[in-house]
């Protein structure tokens, strides 16, 4: 079986340069990228498909082996569709995105970034006991702001309460 | 034969189902009576499938009359029949939910339209890749049920929806991608793309190139199942998403990867060659998974990363490559799909009444609504793997998988996948703490501002019956208790269900009924005596 060497080139740039782009923050770039990934692997199935042949379309007088495959030539045009959906799509989302935020950057998920700015987790923090058992620091924050007498406790509780976060759950919000 | 030959209805019905409901886009009332109406014939039809595969066994059926190495076969087995069932029974209680939370809301513009249609082309697409018999048709299912699943991941088109919807079109683009690259590659090794001729000429492979292909198989559904290293997308695209879409995401969009692996795993490349880097990632999925859901304070997010660490336990079955371990993970697919979709309507609920799904800020959900307290705890506890429950029995078949198993390896697995349950339990009890159990007072020093809310209504004695009802439609409440009682009645019935998933297996690992269906009863396979032996573990 003898190969396209200019289409396998083709190919490995095509691969190359999608790889290059869907790692980029840009989100028409990534598109671009997906582009050319799709495009590269439609080469590489034509490229398992042989050697080129006559058309499929059946003689008599034709010996078998002389035709193409068709099979991937059918399996391209299914995953040509596929990747016009997604594309057309893509398109929509870059669009709503641009409208939204006016950038054409992929957004960071602030959720993430609140869980990942939380220094590290402790059960023993993250329960309810300190809530019950020490009085000083908690009254500060669960009283604070509420009463005078409160707040006063509140400013005289605040060089001792140091080591108590006031958003005891890492939720700043 | 003559019951599985109605096999392609299962995809054909929803997506006439999905053309009938765009036609009717103006009218959701008669989209609603449409998309139930066939979605519940479809579950009708695919029980039947299931009658046949468990009286008749596997059975094909080809498609537009190619004859099957050549043409498009659609395979009905217990395995695939039975994840057809409990899919669509899954699928219909989440659009009852839906159109449930559709008609409280009187969201009847267009957005929330095209839900429908996009809905049913998912089942359809799910419905596909669990028939499918070729490895295309497979790929063509996996697009089409993505394909629908963006649409549903970005309905409405709000900023966090867009976000998170980037990063799960993407990273499911360049899954599919893989998954094409490895089918042209599996089509330039053998000449062909269905499935059991495939089980055969992959056998005459060198090794070299089996591994490559086995490789590429599994990373691109090892991206889509969310097994460790690959599932970093799914917690950060999952919770956004409407709660019903979050919920029949969780429920069968993974699972599909995980059927396309057990399908890799048990009938392409049947043998041992890759089951200890399937053990590692096994454990490294529960282990990480779950550490990630304790640092969680949102209850979706929370159900996300629980999610991918229960994925560990369907592959912990999958790479013991026994029988034992096999029907234990077939009966652990059919348990996670039931529970943990009705985990996260649950979760939808609790938004709804408590005005949020942060841990943070809920309280007293237990006295506010009790039933809702109870649809939370069964299901939660299920999936902890409390003793009388689905989860637990799952659970202890996979266990004695493992120690049958025996190599330290496996041992170690064994030891993750106890240490996972309980943290499971432990990131559950937390949820139930904060947010049913504790007074709502003590649930304010984060961020008073939305606990103030069902606070000021329990206060008004007279609105407080109004809301409630508004609150949490009764048809959401049901459909939700619905599938909470599915998930119990899983553990009602394992005995039945644990047979049948043993059946499963032994077939997969025969591989002989799944390509002598194809192929013709008297095609020669060559692992099939050997497979059965080979597997081990016959109890």
């Amino acid at each position: 079986m003898s190969v396209n060497l200019t289409l396998l080139i083709v190919m490995g740039a095509l691969y190359a340069c999608g790889i290059y782009l869907i790692l980029e923050r840009s989100l028409t770039r990534v598109l671009l990228g997906l582009m050319l990934l799709a495009n590269a692997t439609n080469l590489l199935i034509l490229a398992t498909g042989g050697y080129a042949g006559l058309a499929p379309l059946f003689s008599k007088d034709t010996a078998a082996q002389d035709y193409n495959d068709p099979l991937p030539q059918a399996l391209i045009l299914t995953s040509i569709v596929i990747s016009f959906a997604v594309t057309a799509f893509m398109l929509g989302i870059i669009y709503r995105t641009w409208l939204l935020a006016r950038q054409d950057e992929i957004q960071d998920d602030m959720e993430d970034r609140r869980v990942a700015a939380t220094p590290s987790f402790d059960a023993e923090d993250d329960a309810e006991v300190p809530a019950e058992t020490s009085e000083f620091p908690l009254a500060t924050v669960t009283t604070g702001g509420r009463e005078m007498p409160a707040e006063h406790a509140a400013a005289e509780e605040k060089p001792g309460s140091l080591n108590v976060d006031p958003n005891p759950e890492g939720g700043g919000k | 034969m003559t019951i599985a030959s109605l096999a392609p209805l299962a995809v054909v019905l929803p997506i006439l189902g999905a053309a009938l409901t765009f036609l009717l886009i103006r009218h959701s009332r008669a989209q609603r009576a449409v998309s139930i109406t066939l979605l519940s014939l479809t579950l009708a039809l695919e029980c039947l499938l299931l009658a046949s595969a468990w009286n008749g066994g596997t059975a094909a059926v080809t498609l537009g009359g190619w004859l099957p190495p050549f043409g498009i076969v659609m395979v009905v087995d217990q395995f695939s029949s039975l994840m057809l069932v409990v899919s669509s029974a899954v699928s219909l209680a989440v659009l009852v939910y839906a159109t449930g939370q559709g008609m409280a809301d009187g969201d009847e513009d267009a957005p929330v339209s095209i839900f429908h249609p996009t809905y049913l082309i998912l089942v359809a697409g799910v419905s596909n890749a669990f028939l499918s018999g070729d490895l295309f048709n497979l790929y063509v299912g996996f697009e089409i049920l993505l394909t629908a699943s963006y649409v549903l991941m970005t309905l409405g088109g709000t900023g966090p929806r867009i976000r998170a919807g980037v990063t799960y079109v993407v990273v499911s683009v360049v899954s599919s991608v893989l998954f094409l690259i490895a089918i042209a590659m599996v089509y330039g090794a053998t000449g062909t793309v269905n499935m059991a001729d495939l089980a055969l000429k992959l056998g005459e492979l060198d090794q070299g190139t089996k591994t490559l292909l086995h490789v590429m198989l599994l990373v691109a559904f090892g991206i889509k199942a969310a097994v460790f290293p690959l599932s970093f997308w799914l917690p950060d695209s999952y919770p956004t998403a409407p709660a019903p879409v979050t919920a029949v995401f969780a429920g069968l969009l993974t699972k599909v990867g995980v059927y396309a692996m057990v399908r890799t795993e048990t009938l392409l490349f049947p043998g041992d060659t890759l089951n200890t880097p399937l053990m590692v990632a096994a454990l490294l999925t529960m282990l990480v998974g779950i550490l990630g859901a304790l640092a969680q304070s949102d209850i979706k997010r929370l159900l996300s990363f629980t999610l991918v660490s229960h994925i560990g336990y369907m592959v912990f079955g999958l790479a013991m490559s026994s029988a034992v371990g096999l029907a234990a993970a077939v009966f652990y697919v059919a348990h996670h799909i039931t529970i943990q979709t009705s985990l996260f309507l649950v979760t939808g609920l609790i938004e709804r009444r408590g005005g949020s799904s942060s841990v943070d800020r809920l309280g007293g959900l237990a006295k506010l609504s009790p039933m809702l307290a109870l649809l939370f705890f069964i299901p939660g506890m299920n999936l902890a793997g409390i003793p009388p429950f689905s989860g637990f029995l799952g659970k202890v078949g996979l266990l004695q998988a493992g120690v049958e198993l025996g190599t330290p390896l496996a041992y170690a697995l064994v030891i993750g996948g106890v240490v996972t349950s309980l943290l499971t339990l432990l990131a559950i009890a937390r949820v139930w703490n904060r947010a049913f159990w504790r007074r709502p007072t003590d649930a304010e020093h984060p961020d008073p501002v939305l606990l103030a809310t069902p606070a000021g209504r329990v206060s008004g004695p007279g609105a407080k019956v109004n809301n409630t009802v508004t609150l949490l439609p009764r048809t959401m409440v049901g459909s939700t208790a619905g599938l909470v009682v599915l998930g119990v009645a899983l553990t009602v019935f394992a005995g039945p269900l644990f047979s049948l998933s043993d059946r499963a297996a032994r077939d997969m690992l025969d591989r002989a009924p799944y390509i002598q269906a194809v192929l013709g009863d008297a095609t020669p396979v060559p692992g099939s005596a050997a497979g059965a032996t080979a597997g081990g573990g016959n109890r």
